[in-house]
């Protein structure tokens, strides 16, 4: 097991200095770096930008000398100091601009995965169990309007009754006066209590997708021969269905698990910019527009590093659900 | 002598969007006591779907639509035990108990997330007043007297760690674990290479003499049930056509169907001349039930104008039970 878990490490390493370079060239790709944001914005303006003082801006930034070494030097400042640079366009160092917007990206998405789980695990067992009864179809129905109805106007139906029936100040996750006050008792209450649009918003998709996975995954194993053997043994039904059949129809769910963690700091996108949340992903939608390389560099960075570690969590959380995994883990 | 269990009249249909299969249609049989009574037919004649009524396993599509099983009491004169008409509760307290089974595939009718001692316990305990420690300790005594070496490290195998065989004599040693009057075995050895079948049929043999239950196999091979078998009843299309002692069912068939089927079995030394004789036609598509005697269009001893229309009464010929027109007081006539 350790073997497996410490083989696991250095591929992780591998793949995700393969993925910042990528990264890397990606960003830079397109003709221009940030300096033609500069140019864009003070044209714009109807202001002239002196071909020295953009000189000056390359060479403030870095941008002129060559690619590698840009590269390398963010790597390592990365790897050495936990330095992720400094944004363009905000003039601040990436990590003090993402910080508390991650935090409040995964309040949110780990909120709405709870919120998705209690909801869409009871409603899937019940639907596959009582398959083609009333209450599956209409927990089906609910499910695709709830699969089919893109986020952004849910969101704008919610903030709409939001605010004409509950007098909610709609939109954000504070109210004005918390907005930029410091933590105490009473933000949080205010967080919480603004807290439950976005979560349906954002659950109310992935509920009915986990919905219609479940229900699938347990009627391929209602009928299996271990429940009739369970069944033969005279324990009661709803006992036996959930230690053997819902048991088994859980494991593919666990080796999915894993891909949940990147969305949990960028899943909320379209729906935070209509409800203009303080969370991470507009934030890296602005940073992809002006070019800020490594703020956007960051991001795809900790999206990747998030995504290997969820991938390996999966797997072990698999392995500790199901036997016939962890078997061949300890073999090997 | 009263039998075990006694099966009369039952009819388990599948009710499908087409129509309705009549998968056994009027099934009786009986089990002796500690005997062994071997269910034998063409795949499709209703055996397994006789077997799984009896404990009422049956899924939807099927329905148990009509009949009676009934299992008596050791003590004589006690009124029997209805398991169609029992309550659920009652019913659950009689599977495994008193009826255990054994399914054809060992495989897929374990739980592979749950060790094998695991789902021992929990059958013993769900049974039997007894603590965690002693069904283990149970389990364990078991697996051992199956004859799975090692036990001890075993029961906290899972059944993917087992080979077949193994996995098929735990299943059951959980089949034996609560003492069951009668032990329902589907296909036990269907699975398995010919050599573990031998092996498994001599444990079943073995713990019938020990434990003094009786044993219901179900399978489509003859030399199966002539390896086993006190009694035989042989099944066609849903219902039960000969039932008698193993040796005079084998060796002088009463039916029709069932000296076909014998004739059809190959025997050591047959002549190199001698072709294998197969039955003769086809079994009939589900939704059309021949009239009459349900064999008749693929009968040797077909009678035009008796067979297509009269239904058979069982009657007895020698010490075998028998649904044909050919024997009884209709034959006579």
């Amino acid at each position: 097991m350790l073997r497996f878990v410490a083989r696991r490490l250095v591929w992780m390493v591998i793949t995700l200095a393969a993925i910042s370079f990528v990264t890397f060239v990606v960003i830079k790709l397109p003709p221009g770096d940030y300096t033609t944001t500069v140019i864009a914005n003070a044209e714009a303006r109807g202001q002239d930008i002196p071909d020295s003082q953009i000189a000056e801006l390359k060479r403030h930034y870095g941008l002129d000398k060559p690619f590698i070494v840009q590269y390398l030097t963010w790597i390592k400042g990365v790897v050495l100091h936990g330095d992720l640079g400094q944004s363009f366009a905000w003039n601040q160092s990436v990590a003090s601009l993402i910080g508390n917007r991650v935090l409040l990206s995964m309040v949110l998405s780990i909120a709405s995965l709870l919120f998705v789980w209690a909801i869409a695990f009871p409603i899937g067992i019940y639907s596959a169990l009582r398959q083609y009864s009333g209450g599956d179809y209409l927990a089906s129905f609910l499910g695709f309007i709830g699969m089919a109805v893109p986020e952004f106007m849910l969101a704008l139906v919610m903030m709409y009754i939001g605010f004409r029936y509950f007098g909610q100040s709609v939109g954000g996750l504070f109210s004005p006066e918390y907005a930029d006050a410091a933590w105490n008792l009473g933000k949080l209450l205010d967080l919480i209590s603004h807290l439950w649009v976005p979560i349906v918003v954002v659950g109310v998709a992935g509920t009915a997708g986990l919905i219609r996975i479940t229900r699938a995954n347990l009627l391929d194993e209602l009928h299996k021969p271990y429940v009739a053997t369970a069944r033969a043994k005279g324990l009661p039904e709803w006992k036996l269905l959930l230690k053997y059949p819902v048991r088994m129809s859980l494991s593919p769910f666990f080796s999915t698990v894993g891909w949940l963690l990147p969305g949990l700091i960028s899943g909320e996108t379209i729906v935070s910019v209509v409800m203009s949340l303080p969370t991470s992903g507009p934030l890296l939608l602005g940073a992809v527009k002006s070019q800020d390389m490594y703020l956007v560099g960051s991001f795809v960075l900790i999206l990747s590093t998030l995504t290997v570690i969820g991938t390996m969590l999966s797997d072990l959380a698999l392995a500790w659900w199901d036997p016939r995994i962890r078997t061949r883990f300890q073999k090997g | 002598m009263q039998p075990l269990l006694e099966v009369r009249e039952l009819r388990t249909h599948f009710e499908l969007g087409d129509g309705v299969v009549k998968a056994v249609d009027g099934v009786s049989l009986s089990v002796p006591r500690g005997r062994t009574l071997a269910v034998v037919g063409e795949s499709g004649c209703g055996k397994s779907v006789t077997a799984r009524s009896i404990l009422r396993l049956v899924e939807k599509p099927a329905r148990i639509v009509g009949g009676e099983i009934l299992l008596y009491d050791d003590a004589p004169d006690t009124k029997p035990l209805d398991l169609l008409a029992a309550k659920d509760k009652r019913l659950r307290q009689v599977r495994w108990a008193d009826i255990a089974m054994v399914f054809q595939e060992p495989m897929a009718s374990l739980s592979l997330v749950h060790t094998i001692g695991d789902q021992i316990i929990e059958a013993v305990r769900l049974h039997e007043n007894v603590g965690k420690q002693e069904a283990r300790d149970r389990a364990i005594e078991m697996l051992d007297r199956v004859g799975i070496p090692d036990p001890k490290r075993r029961v906290d195998s899972y059944p993917f760690q087992l080979s077949g065989g193994m996995r098929q004599r735990a299943m059951i040693a959980m089949a034996l674990s609560c003492r069951p009057r009668l032990l329902i075995a589907d296909e036990p050895t269907t699975a398995l290479d010919v050599t573990t079948q031998a092996q498994i049929l001599d444990l079943l043999q073995d713990l019938q003499q020990e434990f003094g239950m009786a044993i219901m196999l179900i399978t489509h091979d003859l030399g199966v049930a002539a390896q086993v078998a006190d009694e035989v009843a042989v099944m066609y299309l849903g219902e039960v056509v000969e039932q008698g002692p193993a040796s005079a069912v084998l060796s002088h068939p009463k039916h029709p169907y069932t000296q076909a089927l014998v004739r059809s079995v190959p025997r050591l030394g047959q002549r190199g001349q001698d072709r294998l004789v197969a039955v003769r036609g086809t079994v009939p598509p589900p939704y059309e039930r021949p009239t009459g005697c349900r064999f008749h269009p693929r009968c040797d001893s077909f009678m035009a104008g008796k067979c297509d229309v009269t239904v058979p009464v069982r009657v007895r010929s020698d010490e075998i039970d028998v649904a044909c027109l050919l024997y009884g007081e209709e034959a006579d006539r």
